[in-house]
């Protein structure tokens, strides 16, 4: 919808990065070496973490590592991360399987109907271009402070990245195997269910993929403008107490989660690679 | 039963156009096997694209069962020169697809899938996808596809070209076979004029493009034809060095 580039783009690059990461996997884990140096790496830069903060600088802008660790720790054994956690996981996972379902749809949809497409072209190219984000009071207004707008905001930038995966996928069928299946009689939703959807699902997926990413921006993002639960809020909330230690600390489960649902996509990914394969 | 009436056929590519087919008649009756050979690229394909109902012409008028064509004929089983086969089905599935569209129920479809596949030589072949296969098994399974599928009418696209030889005499037989089991019409595109004289009734020579008629031929070798033995025929010679001919004068003009 925003010109033939933009639409390659997303698969594109998401399939680069696929053989990329996986590389990147086996090695780190088949070289004890390099794991042992990358953890190194990692306390090495929480020492001159603690050694900087009063020294060099001032605690209570950049905090310490022992001090975000006792905060961490704290949020654990009296349990409060865990219901943010859980409203930011939620927001995230409703947020990716809404907007990938309304994406999904909407792209099939307006990849088969070509006048349809061409008649709300400029309006989705203006919609895509708006920042999402922007969207948000508009969603607190409609679905409250709750998590429901928080999932509105997680959908919506979710939907974008699939629909235009899935109208590029749609658009890319190979007209010859249409005209096939038409020769065979197969009636118009059988070009769709047969050879249209099975040969865009690779886009579908490639869409998926690089949209979980934002499941989480979306949901945190809409925590930290408006609502009294989530990382997002937790964010927002440490740093309006000026507490370094915890924004640290929330920032340190909010990666932790990213790292988490990336190796969730990976899983998924590799489970379908037989499939890569044979779609190729 | 197909009928073209002066037909013509030209493509717009940017500022130029090109011409493809030039006021081309046909009549092919029912059951008829007609060969069309000419040199490659002469416009040849469009003819059968046109048949089928993919391309409408630029002029003149394409009759099936008199009725002009302008959707996509249903009633004509095509096999193009590039392999149509779905690249995530099987060989088995995508022989069967047709069956499949039409509803017949899985074991049937299997179980006649698996036969033509035999046919074709691919037996052993029938879980593997179209990736793993070479460029002529994958012709052989879009060949059983189209045998499967049996429709009234047979457009062929130089369909053996990728064969070796013995494989080739096996698939004319086949073909032959099939196509009168199952009273169907035949429009052959090829530039093998042995394998049009010997499979066709009719033969009908293309010039360089546009693609016109500059010779038709009745081949009046009886039938069922020996697809091994009819070439060393004198009938079939005689046949053969007449097409040859005018053939020739299509490749001799051709700048070298």
């Amino acid at each position: 919808m925003t010109g033939p580039d933009a639409r390659r783009d997303h698969p594109a690059a998401a399939v680069d990065d696929a053989p990329a990461d996986h590389k990147a996997a086996r090695k780190a884990a088949g070289s004890g070496g390099m794991l042992a140096c990358q953890i190194l790496l990692g306390l090495a830069i929480l020492l001159i973490w603690q050694g900087a903060s009063g020294r060099l600088v001032d605690n209570f802008f950049i905090s310490n590592p022992i001090d975000v660790f006792r905060r961490l720790a704290g949020w654990i054994v009296d349990g409060s991360i865990f219901a943010h956690l859980w409203a930011t996981v939620y927001a995230t996972g409703m947020g990716f399987i809404i907007g990938s379902v309304l994406g999904a749809a909407l792209g099939v949809w307006l990849g088969v109907a070509r006048n349809a497409a061409r008649l709300v072209n400029p309006y989705l190219n203006a919609l895509n271009a708006l920042p999402k984000v922007a969207l948000a009071p508009l969603f607190v207004l409609w679905f409250g402070l709750g998590i429901e707008s928080k999932v509105a905001l997680a959908a919506v930038l979710v939907l974008f990245l699939v629909f235009l995966n899935t109208f590029a996928g749609v658009r890319e069928v190979d007209q010859d195997l249409i005209d096939a299946a038409r020769l065979m009689r197969a009636t118009r939703a059988q070009v769709i269910a047969k050879v249209i959807l099975p040969s865009a699902l690779s886009w579908v997926f490639a869409g998926l993929k690089i949209s979980v990413p934002y499941a989480l921006i979306g949901a945190v993002l809409g925590e930290m403008i408006a609502a009294n639960r989530g990382l997002g809020y937790l964010v927002q909330f440490s740093g309006s107490q000026f507490d370094a230690a915890g924004v640290f600390a929330v920032l340190f489960v909010i990666a932790l989660l990213a790292v988490g649902l990336n190796f969730l996509v990976e899983i998924v990914q590799h489970r379908m690679e037989r499939w890569r394969i044979v779609s190729r | 039963m197909i009928e073209l009436r002066h037909v013509s056929k030209s493509f717009h590519k940017r500022d130029s156009v090109v011409e493809a087919v030039r006021d081309i008649n046909l009549m092919v009756a029912p059951r008829e096997i007609v060969a069309v050979i000419g040199p490659s690229g002469c416009g040849k394909s469009t003819l059968l694209n046109m048949i089928a109902g993919l391309y409408a012409p630029t002029r003149g008028a394409v009759v099936y069962k008199g009725a002009r064509v302008s959707d996509v004929n249903t009633d004509v089983g095509y096999m193009t020169q590039k392999d149509n086969l779905l690249p995530w089905r099987s060989v088995r599935d995508n022989v069967a697809f047709p069956l499949e569209l039409a509803g017949v129920p899985k074991p049937e479809r299997a179980e006649r899938a698996s036969r033509v596949i035999a046919h074709v030589g691919l037996q052993g072949f029938e879980e593997r996808f179209p990736s793993e296969l070479s460029g002529g098994m994958r012709k052989r399974a879009c060949l059983a596809r189209m045998l499967l599928y049996g429709a009234e009418t047979a457009l062929l696209d130089e369909p053996f070209a990728a064969l070796d030889a013995q494989l080739k005499l096996a698939m004319h037989d086949l073909m032959l076979r099939l196509a009168r089991e199952n009273k169907q019409t035949v429009v052959l595109v090829t530039h093998d004029l042995m394998e049009a004289v010997t499979l066709a009734d009719r033969v009908l020579v293309c010039t360089r493009r546009p693609a016109t008629v500059a010779l038709e031929q009745r081949i009046d070798l009886a039938r069922p034809r020996d697809v091994l033995n009819i070439r060393f025929s004198a009938a079939f010679k005689e046949l053969y060095d007449a097409l040859w001919e005018r053939l020739r004068v299509e490749y001799h003009e051709e700048p070298v």
